[in-house]
C-alpha cells in the first residue's frame, strides 16, 4: 500500500461455498483464531485465580498444601490438566501469531496459513506433553513423600 | 465488483495525527504483547520443570518439592514475575472482554471493579507468600519437608 494513495480499492469478499449452505456465518481462520484465543484466555484466567489460591496454602501448613495437591493427582483432574495445558499452548502460540501479524506485513498477508502452522505446532507440543503427563497420572504413587 | 473507499484518511492509521504518543489503551496493547512473550517462556518453563522433567511429574508435587523450589531465589523471582505478569495479562484480557460484551454501565463497572480487586488481592497475597515463606516450618512433620531441613 502506498503512503500517497488517495483511494483504497478492496475486492469484494468472496463467500466460501460449502456443502452446507445455511445462513450461519462460519468465518475463516482469522475468526476461529480470535474465538479460540478468547475461550482459552478466559479458561486460563479462571484456573489462574484458583492456582494462586491453592499455592497460597503453602504458607498455611505442609498438610494443607499436600491435601489440595492430592486433588490434582486424581486421574480425572489429570485429564483436565491435558486440556488446560492444551489451552495454554494454543493461547501462547496463537499470541505469537498475533504479534507477527501485527508487526510484519508478510505475516499479515499470510495470516491464514500461519493459523494452520500454529495448529500444527500445538499438536506437535501436545504429542510430546500428553503421553509423558498421562503416564505420570496413571502410575501408582510410590511410597509417601 | 469492487468497493472503493474515497480518500481514506490513513496510510498508517496507528501513526496518524492524534494517535501518536502514549495512551492507556496503547500502553495496554503493548503490554499484552511484551508480557505475552515473557509469559510464554516462564509458563513453558514452569510446566516443563514441574510436570515433565521432574521424575514423577504431577505425583512429585508436594510441600517438599515446592518448598525446595521456593527456597531458591531463582525460582522465587521466576514465580513472582510469572505471578505479576500473568495476573496483569489475564486481568487486562478480561477487561477487554467485559468492555466488549457488558453494555449496562452499572454492571460493567461492577465487573471491572471485581477484576481489579481480584488482581490486586492475588498479586499482594502471592508476592507476600513467596518472600515470607519458610520451607522448614517449626513443629512440622519432618517427613513432609524438603530434605535440606534435616541439616538445620
Amino acid at each position: 500500500m502506498s503512503k500517497t494513495a488517495s483511494s483504497l480499492t478492496l475486492p469484494d469478499p468472496k463467500p466460501r461455498t460449502t456443502t452446507f449452505s445455511g445462513t450461519l456465518y462460519r468465518g475463516n481462520e482469522g475468526m476461529w483464531s480470535w474465538v479460540l484465543h478468547r475461550i482459552t484466555g478466559v479458561a486460563i484466567y479462571f484456573f489462574l485465580l484458583v492456582h494462586v489460591l491453592d499455592t497460597a496454602l503453602i504458607r498455611v501448613s505442609p498438610e494443607a498444601y499436600n491435601a489440595v495437591m492430592a486433588t490434582y493427582k486424581n486421574p480425572l483432574m489429570g485429564m483436565g490438566e491435558v486440556v488446560l495445558v492444551g489451552a495454554v499452548v494454543l493461547h501462547a502460540l496463537n499470541g505469537v501469531r498475533i504479534i507477527l501479524v501485527d508487526a510484519w506485513p508478510w505475516a499479515t498477508r499470510n495470516h491464514r496459513p500461519l493459523f494452520w502452522v500454529v495448529m500444527g505446532l500445538v499438536i506437535a507440543l501436545m504429542a510430546y506433553f500428553t503421553p509423558m503427563h498421562l503416564i505420570n497420572v496413571f502410575s501408582p504413587i510410590e511410597g509417601g513423600h | 465488483m469492487t468497493t472503493t473507499i474515497e480518500t481514506p484518511n490513513y496510510a498508517y492509521p496507528a501513526r496518524s495525527r492524534g494517535r501518536r504518543g502514549m495512551s492507556f489503551e496503547k500502553a495496554g496493547w503493548i503490554f499484552m504483547r511484551a508480557s505475552g512473550v515473557v509469559l510464554l517462556v516462564l509458563i513453558f518453563g514452569h510446566l516443563g520443570y514441574n510436570l515433565l522433567w521432574t521424575p514423577g511429574g504431577i505425583h512429585a508435587i508436594d510441600f517438599g518439592f515446592v518448598g525446595g523450589k521456593l527456597a531458591n531465589p531463582f525460582w522465587q523471582w521466576w514465580d513472582v514475575l510469572m505471578l505479576w505478569l500473568s495476573i496483569l495479562h489475564g486481568s487486562n484480557g478480561m477487561r477487554t472482554i467485559v468492555n466488549d460484551y457488558v453494555h449496562r454501565p452499572r454492571t460493567r463497572a461492577i465487573a471491572l471493579w471485581a477484576i481489579g480487586i481480584a488482581a490486586a488481592v492475588l498479586i499482594i497475597l502471592g508476592t507476600l507468600i513467596t518472600f515470607t515463606f519458610d520451607p522448614c516450618p517449626p513443629n512440622a512433620d519432618p517427613a513432609l519437608l524438603p530434605s535440606f531441613c534435616a541439616e538445620l
